[in-house]
């Protein structure tokens, strides 16, 4: 499973690139979290927001949510879907 | 009736009992300003973003850019992009994702920056804002001036030929991404409690993150009304109607800041006597026209687009500024 914060290099990418680390470790997950700033992968998941959530490749949350407890949530449900 | 009233009371009888202080103080004229209009915004802010997280539900930005595919709107659609400007919540670090993804969607140029240019100028938490300091009928006007500058610059530059000056590397992303679907989908299916509560975490949260903001701006606000003595400004911008709007844009594209910050400083200026365009401009300008945002929009355009659309959101921004101390305000 590939984990993976997608931002345009703005504070607020930045900050749910950190709070995504953080929900991994207290999920006791090994997955390192890709943190990128090419544009072009955003797009071309078809997304007009940013900063992205993604996993294996799609995007599971769009925006920031200021919550690792919100994060964490969305994160184990898609890993049971993999 | 006043609704706002009991709020009114309270600040007063926080302000005169609790606290102590004799009327008519500098300091107690600004600790009553600070405790009333924070209250007030506080209470328009949670009902305003509580409103608007059911709109967003309903109108996602996917949904506004389908809207806008699919018809041929004849002029209409720099409207309706305007229109969507100030309904989707604007963040910076959005803006690029979005012009790429309008682009992609086969928008034209134009009308995907008039989106662009009305997104920052009016959102919902600087509605709320005005409402609570100004009032419905001059928030309504604000709206409508900040749509307008939308509209008309995004037609501007529409007609100005510009649709090759994007970044070549983005420009690839757009042609290949044209008549790709988007691959990804949000489960839709909530009942209708828990969409409630989803909407209210949602308004509460934006609340949240900007409330620090609407402090900040009020108590600095609370000052200019307890201190700067009555009409401090006329003295100063005598005649200031005409030289004062552009002078205003000017010195706020420096500043960067967030609306719901500046307008209840722009409100305190306005009741010592500077006059209203000259204010709206200063705060349009500080939010609409800043150089962290030039940045962030300098890696999608190239520089001919970038000044271009800067120029003419400047422009837009002076003549609404020359426009309400002329005709509306006088």
């Amino acid at each position: 499973m590939k984990i993976a914060v997608l931002g345009s290099g703005c504070a607020t990418c930045k900050a749910l690139y950190e709070l995504t680390k953080k929900a991994v470790v207290e999920l006791g997950l090994k997955n390192e979290v890709e943190y990128i700033t090419d544009i072009s992968k955003i797009i071309e998941m078809g997304v007009m927001q940013s900063p992205v959530l993604a996993i294996n490749g799609k995007a599971v949350m769009v925006g920031f949510i200021p919550d690792v407890e919100k994060i964490k949530e969305i994160i184990k449900k898609n890993l049971t879907n993999v | 009736m006043d609704p706002f009233l009991p709020v009114q009371k309270l600040a007063d009888y926080l302000t005169y009992s609790v606290f102590n202080l004799a009327p008519k103080t500098h300091l107690s004229l600004a600790l009553n300003f600070f405790i009333y209009d924070s209250i007030k915004i506080f209470i328009l802010l949670l009902v305003i973003n509580y409103l608007m997280a059911i709109i967003r539900y309903y109108i996602p930005t996917e949904k506004i850019r389908d809207f806008l595919t699919k018809r041929q709107w004849l002029g209409f659609d720099y409207f309706l992009a305007s229109a969507f400007g100030v309904i989707t919540p604007f963040c910076s670090c959005s803006s690029i994702p979005l012009f790429i993804g309008f682009l992609s969607a086969g928008i034209p140029l134009g009308v995907t920056l008039a989106f662009l240019i009305t997104s920052p100028l009016v959102n919902e938490a600087s509605i709320a804002i005005f409402i609570g300091l100004f009032g419905l009928k001059i928030t309504l006007m604000y709206v409508l001036a900040g749509v307008f500058i939308g509209m008309v610059g995004g037609f501007v530059l529409g007609k100005m030929g510009l649709e090759e000056e994007i970044d070549e590397a983005l420009k690839k992303v757009i042609k290949s991404a044209k008549n790709k679907k988007t691959n990804y989908s949000f489960e839709k299916k909530q009942s209708f409690f828990s969409l409630l509560k989803k909407f209210w975490d949602e308004g509460w949260d934006l609340t949240k993150k900007i409330f620090v903001y609407v402090l900040i701006g009020v108590g600095v606000g609370a000052l200019i009304h307890g201190f700067v003595p009555m009409g401090f400004f006329e003295k100063y911008l005598k005649n200031g109607s005409f030289w004062s709007v552009p002078l205003a844009t000017i010195l706020a594209v420096p500043l960067y800041s967030n609306a719901v910050g500046v307008i209840p400083i722009m409100q305190a200026l306005v009741s010592k006597g500077v006059p209203f365009g000259t204010a709206l401009s200063f705060m349009m300008a500080t939010v609409g026209l800043s150089l962290p945002e030039a940045l962030i929009l300098k890696r999608a355009m190239k520089t001919k687009l970038l000044v271009s659309f800067f120029t003419v959101v400047t422009l837009g921004i002076i003549l609404i500024g020359w426009f309400f101390n002329f005709f509306l305000l006088t």
